[in-house]
């Protein structure tokens, strides 16, 4: 793969390059599809309910009839909304949760690009939806969408400092920003996954991604009990549509980075496990994470704005810049 | 200088935290309240008008759909207020029968008082854990009178129906599940961090506070006030049984849950000493004249129902319809605090607070 993508670029690699692209949005669109029908499995198993299990053998239909539905649906536009704004929000939302997944190597072998920057692109790029949001409630001209547009801008500036902060540790560790670098310094037992010397970094990380991820416990933007659901209630038919595939890439996203920056990417935990291609183990570990994020939907309840706040800038903020100096005497210590 | 302005909220009467067509508008600056006007009134049916032109039996449905989630709790005191006035006797086996789906109503209100928090603070999961334990109550209910809501059971002079058989036995079963889901009840919530960080120190007020604005139950309670109509002024065959009024110090939310979480294990106690002295035959009516007429007078009762202090005014004529009929709905008393408890306190605690207050809509419109 390596030598293909430093060729210099014809028709012929062209091609092959839109081709696979396409074929991350459509594996990307099936992960979204299956991820929306577990969790509702798994919550439902959490709840003592079934979860779907009407549309298709065991209700594997029903994202899927879900998503024929959003795109069916009428597309509203309120009359006293901004209709550019209104129009453009879903689509700024949604192009930087796809393009954060070039950057992510799925084995030794397997990868879309070789970024240098590669950790970097994605903090940066993930940034971007943000203000998506904040134009979606703000262009919906409605109170409750303003208030959950307000409250998504604040929680990224709280939980994107700690989250970068928080991957620094990883990058001193590893000396690289290159995603493929850093799951390949990890090789071996599992001890050398960043995990161990980067627990407090692991931590403070898994709670600023769920933060940026918008989910229970920090699920604000759009807290049904409150705000209805925040920035995106005015928007139905497949701009809603848009809204939560955005979500949900970022899950598959968030999931996959965590695997790569902590958990050793594709390496087994044992090296005589690496008879199990690596791409089992990434994938593994991906659901891993995956399953993580619906137990904790499943427990817990919503933080209030301001606990959030405070818990971004009073605890996670001055942790996690204790990581990076822990990190630096460990480094010094043991390198 | 940026410019800035109050913006105004109307939170309801469509909104999933106002617990049914509730309406509050809200002027906010930023998120934090300023002002809040309550609106009521959606669910008004005039029930206690179109009691005037009802005979006594008629209006017990109509008790049921004002507090539907304790109906048997509004039933009983319509005929407690009727029964009063014709001092009727009522027989042993239709008292224990009474208080028993009282105490179970009392149970079941205050899981889906806990679900339905627990839903309005964020968490999911409790609601269903609270209404799979519910539903056994529903269910035992259903047995009893044909009904999952609005049961229409109690009668003046005693109960419609009769225990069917093996239905003690399910209640008496009933006991030690509840008490074993209410102990997974505690250590699924009542020690989660972000929970307590939710309900602490929010709504607060005072004794002097709650006893002016005429709070009562568990609103009244949890402001450090020892009152409880089933202790104080012992009504049907309370002054029978042992059992604790848990009291709250701060006056706060988790006062109140603390408290209502501590009744439902009281609830389950007075039940288990009702189920060891339950008759076992017995008549279910009293002697009743056949068409209920009360003497010329006036009658106030009042009961403790999960909500508070539920009473009943009866003017009557002597006829077989009530000259006038005034229910004191505790879930109207206690909202009235709303306005004044949410001036400085943010949206999100709107939804704590009025989850707090714990209303039903149909009580407070009526």
């Amino acid at each position: 793969m390596e030598d293909f993508l430093q060729k210099t670029l014809g028709w012929g690699n062209f091609t092959i390059f839109a081709i696979s692209a396409i074929a991350m949005l459509l594996i990307s669109l099936g992960f979204v599809t299956y991820f929306i029908y577990f969790e509702r499995k798994v919550i439902g198993w959490m709840q003592f309910r079934i979860g779907p299990n009407r549309t298709g053998p065991l209700g594997l239909l029903q994202s899927v009839a879900d998503v024929a539905k959003l795109l069916m649906k009428e597309d509203t536009i309120p009359k006293k909304a901004d209709k550019a704004l209104f129009i453009l929000a879903p689509v700024i939302t949604y192009v930087p949760s796809f393009m954060v997944l070039a950057v992510i190597p799925y084995s030794e072998t397997l990868y879309f690009t070789d970024l240098n920057v590669g950790l970097l692109y994605y903090i940066a790029l993930s940034g971007i939806s943000t203000i998506g949001i904040v134009l979606g409630g703000w262009a919906s001209n409605n109170k409750y969408a303003l208030l959950g547009g307000m409250r998504s801008a604040a929680q990224m500036v709280s939980y994107e400092i700690p989250l970068v902060i928080s991957v620094t540790g990883v990058i001193m560790i590893s000396g690289s920003l290159n995603l493929r670098m850093i799951a390949m310094g990890q090789e071996g037992w599992f001890w050398h996954w960043n995990i161990v010397p980067q627990i407090l970094g692991f931590v403070i990380f898994t709670i600023a991604a769920i933060a940026e991820l918008n989910r229970t416990p920090f699920d604000l933007p759009e807290a049904e009990s409150e705000l209805i659901s925040g920035y995106h209630v005015e928007y139905s038919g497949f701009r809603f549509a848009f809204f939560m595939l955005s979500e949900y890439t970022y899950v598959y996203a968030i999931a996959a980075l965590t695997t790569v920056l902590f958990l050793g990417g594709w390496y087994a935990p044992a090296p005589f496990l690496d008879f199990i291609p690596g791409l089992i183990w990434f994938f593994a570990k991906f659901a891993f994470v995956v399953f993580f994020l619906f137990w904790i939907r499943a427990t817990l309840p919503r933080i209030r704005i301001d606990q959030l706040m405070s818990l971004g800038w009073k605890w996670l903020l001055p942790l996690s810049l204790l990581n990076l100096f822990l990190t630096a005497i460990y480094m010094e210590i043991f390198r | 200088m940026i410019r800035t302005e109050e913006l105004l909220l109307n939170v309801g009467p469509q909104h999933p935290s106002t617990h049914g067509v509730f309406r509050i508008i809200v002027k906010i600056d930023g998120e934090v309240i300023t002002e809040a006007i309550p609106v009521m009134g959606y669910l008004h049916r005039g029930t206690e008008k179109l009691a005037e032109s009802l005979n006594y039996t008629q209006i017990i449905p109509y008790t049921d759909r004002m507090d539907y989630v304790s109906a048997m709790t509004s039933n009983y005191v319509l005929v407690h207020a009727v029964e009063t006035m014709m001092n009727l006797e009522i027989p042993e086996r239709a008292q224990y029968l009474r208080l028993v789906v009282m105490e179970l109503q009392r149970v079941a209100s205050h899981l889906v008082w806990w679900g339905t928090y627990l839903l309005d603070i964020g968490a999911m999961t409790p609601f269903l854990y609270a209404f799979r334990d519910r539903e056994k109550i529903i269910d035992m209910f259903n047995e009893l009178c044909g009904a999952r809501l609005t049961y229409n059971y109690m009668r003046v002079g005693g109960v419609k129906w009769d225990a069917p058989v093996g239905w003690i036995d399910k209640v008496r079963e009933f006991i030690p599940y509840m008490r074993k889901n209410l102990e997974e009840f505690h250590n699924l919530v009542s020690g989660n961090e972000i929970f307590l960080a939710r309900i602490k120190g929010i709504g607060k007020y005072d004794a002097q506070t709650a006893i002016d604005y005429g709070l009562s139950g568990a609103n009244l309670r949890s402001a450090g006030v020892k009152w409880d109509l089933r202790k104080d002024q012992p009504y049907s065959i309370y002054d029978r049984f042992d059992f604790d009024i848990p009291v709250g110090v701060n006056g706060d939310c988790y006062d109140r849950y603390v408290i209502r979480m501590e009744e439902i294990r009281q609830s389950l106690r007075i039940l288990e000493q009702a189920m060891a002295q339950f008759p076992t035959d017995g008549d279910i009516m009293g002697k009743v004249p056949r068409i209920i007429r009360p003497p010329e007078g006036e009658v106030y009762v009042r009961i403790e129902s999960p909500r508070g202090e539920i009473g009943c005014h009866i003017v009557s004529r002597g006829k077989a319809e009530p000259y006038r009929l005034k229910f004191r709905r505790p879930s109207f008393v206690n909202l009235q605090i709303l306005p004044k408890l949410l001036v400085g306190e943010t949206m999100t605690n709107l939804v704590t607070i009025l989850g707090g207050i714990d209303i039903v809509v149909g009580e407070v419109d009526a």
